[in-house]
């Protein structure tokens, strides 16, 4: 019992910052990290797409039909990954896809999230009837399945690539007034809130620089795992047809125009889903670590 | 009981009276005129014109026209389809069992795959198959199924050439749809070879519906199966020495299926999401591939019926994994909502 109690360990000089808090705790997740590592990689190539792609993505060669990819019989280095059925390049279509299906994956999250927090603020901070009428919209949102939404509004406002953003952007809107209403409510129970509005603060200043701010993790979590649903979402919709329309190299809308090639060229089916897989892949990867690292709570 | 699913079903109504006024409304978004855009290309005199405006009343007032839809719809009548004219919730009635066979057999696969791979992850936690357990299932969970029922094609169908390409039944054999599932069907026709073609038929698509059901039980069972595994009662349990088997596929399954329960309730919405892409790639008929050929026929009655009554379906399959979750489990019942 008299034993000396080891030297206590030396307290570290300052805590880490929470940037760094959170770096450290993010950075323990391979997994996350490598997803960050192939969003950053498909980022720069959809930046640099015109200096980075081999071709142009539409120009055709009539002498270059489904040629197969380079290391095939029949394939050439000037075609990596080979020519689809009017000879165009297909890695200079993936590298300028990649700028679409990031693109549309960034906006339908910025619409729905600011359309979110907009109807999550009201519904959270209004309450009654206003409350019970946005959430019940919400909740037949969520009830129809997901994609027949989309395809619905997409084939009243007619096929393309806005209509189609607009449309998955409606379909994902119930996730963020949720979690905005939620994190509202639970915040304005708290004292810094009644602080606030004891001392005078109106509403919107309540709702935006008091209660928004402490609500963002959860919401951040939702926006980076809400990027790869759009991305499926979208390519989905352009494989039907109802997305991005031909001659657009949008991922979907490629793989809806290899479709009757399937029997004989495997490469015009194979690589334009495969980046769709990676591309969402990553981003369910970065939005898993996020979520590890920004709320311990919901850790599993 | 009684007061719990009286609660749910008071939830229910406003929910499907919020689904027909969506409906009717996303379908008067359409531009132009409704009449003409029935007509199509064809045109329609000026008198046969007013005839159907005056029919369909597109003459009254719209809150006029909301009340006449619904009535029409309590009664079943959603309207009949602009290229067939049989009305949509019989034309919906016959496809139906198609898209209900393949979802059961997906979620069957799902099931009986995800769970015992969940189990053994759960299990043997951290190990390589636990590994290997979670990597698959996030692939699954980010899998386009669109690209994904393609590779199968390209690989079963093309390269080794064990499944057919498309459809639910060889040309060669007729059934007589009895239950409207071609697997029983088949079995109690006497059409020999029948049921093996509708199994073969009918494999591809399974996996591929089933998918991303699959990643999310897999998923699922495994962080269950790790809370259930370090209570108490688990560890009473080891200590009286019952054998590991019996442990954790009694004492601990039981407890941690009721939140993969819940999941398979949900997954009733993403099966008909993934139903419209399965269907469309293999041409299987239902009512998948009814709407993507309603859309691209511009048939806007099949549209709006079809969404309404889909939409139906999965808030009825939702109350009803409600009601039996307050069956299993007191806790729910009591506390409210």
């Amino acid at each position: 019992m008299s034993a000396v109690l080891p030297p206590a360990a030396p307290l570290p000089a300052a805590p880490p910052g929470p940037l760094r808090e959170f770096w450290i705790a993010f950075s323990a997740n391979k997994g996350a990290v490598m997803g960050l590592a192939v969003v950053t990689f498909l980022l720069l190539l959809a930046l640099f797409a015109p200096w980075v792609a081999p071709h142009a993505p539409d120009v055709t060669n009539s002498a270059a039909f489904l040629r197969p990819p380079a290391w095939q019989e029949g394939g050439s280095a000037q075609y990596l990954l080979g020519t689809d059925a009017i000879g165009r390049d297909i890695l200079s279509r993936l590298i300028f896809g990649s700028r679409l299906s990031l693109s549309i994956g960034i906006a339908v999250v910025l619409i729905a999230v600011a359309i979110g927090i907009a109807l999550g603020l009201v519904a959270g901070f209004a309450r009654g009837l206003t409350e019970i009428a946005i959430m019940r919209f919400m909740d037949i949102l969520l009830t129809l399945p997901s994609l027949l939404l989309a395809i619905v509004i997409v084939a009243i406002l007619g096929p393309g690539l806005v209509n189609a953003m607009l449309a998955v952007a409606v379909v994902v809107l119930p996730h963020y007034v949720r979690i905005t209403r939620a994190a509202v409510i639970a915040e304005t129970s708290r004292d810094y809130v009644t602080a606030a509005r004891v001392s005078g603060a109106g509403t919107l200043r309540l709702m935006f620089s008091e209660v928004l701010p402490n609500c963002a993790a959860p919401l951040i979590v939702q926006a980076s795992l809400g990027v790869s649903t759009a991305i499926l979402d979208a390519a989905a919709l352009g494989f039907l047809g109802l997305g991005a329309q031909p001659p657009s190299p949008e991922w979907g809308t490629m793989l809806a125009d290899a479709r009757e090639f399937v029997l004989r060229a495997w490469w015009v089916v194979t690589f334009p889903g495969l980046m769709i897989l990676v591309a969402v892949l990553a981003f369910n990867l970065l939005g898993d670590g996020l979520r590890d690292a920004l709320d311990p709570k919901l850790k599993r | 009981m009684l007061r719990f699913i009286l609660t749910r079903l008071s939830l229910v109504i406003p929910t499907f009276f919020g689904m027909t006024l969506l409906a009717f409304f996303l379908i008067r978004l359409v531009p132009g005129d409704p009449i003409e855009t029935m007509a199509g290309e064809r045109g329609i005199d000026p008198a046969r014109h007013a005839r159907l405006v005056q029919e369909y009343g597109f003459d009254q007032p719209v809150l006029v026209q909301y009340g006449v839809y619904i009535g029409r719809v309590l009664k079943g009548d959603l309207g009949k389809s602009i290229i067939t004219q049989a009305p949509v919730v019989s034309e919906f009635g016959a496809l139906f069992p198609a898209t209900i066979e393949l979802a059961l057999c997906a979620i069957v696969f799902a099931l009986l795959l995800g769970i015992p791979a969940g189990i053994v992850a759960a299990v043997k936690r951290n190990s390589v198959f636990d590994h290997g357990v979670m990597a698959t299932s996030l692939t699954g969970y980010s899998m386009p199924i669109f690209w994904w029922g393609l590779l199968l094609i390209l690989l079963f169908s093309v390269q080794l050439g064990w499944t057919p390409v498309s459809g639910r039944l060889s040309v060669q054999y007729y059934i007589e749809p009895k239950t409207g599932f071609l697997l029983v069907d088949s079995l109690l026709s006497d059409e020999k070879g029948a049921f093996l073609s509708a199994l073969k038929h009918l494999v591809l698509p399974a996996i591929v519906l089933g998918t991303n059901p699959l990643a999310v039980i897999a998923r699922m069972t495994r962080s269950a199966m790790l809370e259930v595994l370090g209570e108490d009662y688990i560890r009473t349990a080891r200590a009286k020495g019952l054998p590991p088997l019996r442990v954790v596929g009694v004492h601990a399954l039981r407890n941690a299926l009721i939140p993969v329960i819940t999941v398979i309730g949900l997954q009733v919405g993403v099966l008909f999401t993934g139903a419209i892409l399965t269907e469309t790639i293999f041409s299987w008929p239902g009512v998948g591939k009814w709407l993507i050929e309603a859309i691209n026929r511009r048939d806007y009655p099949v549209l709006q019926g079809g969404m309404l009554l889909l939409g139906v379906v999965v808030m009825s399959v939702n109350l009803l994994v409600d009601v039996a979750y307050g069956l299993i489990n007191p806790r729910i019942r009591q506390g409210g909502h």
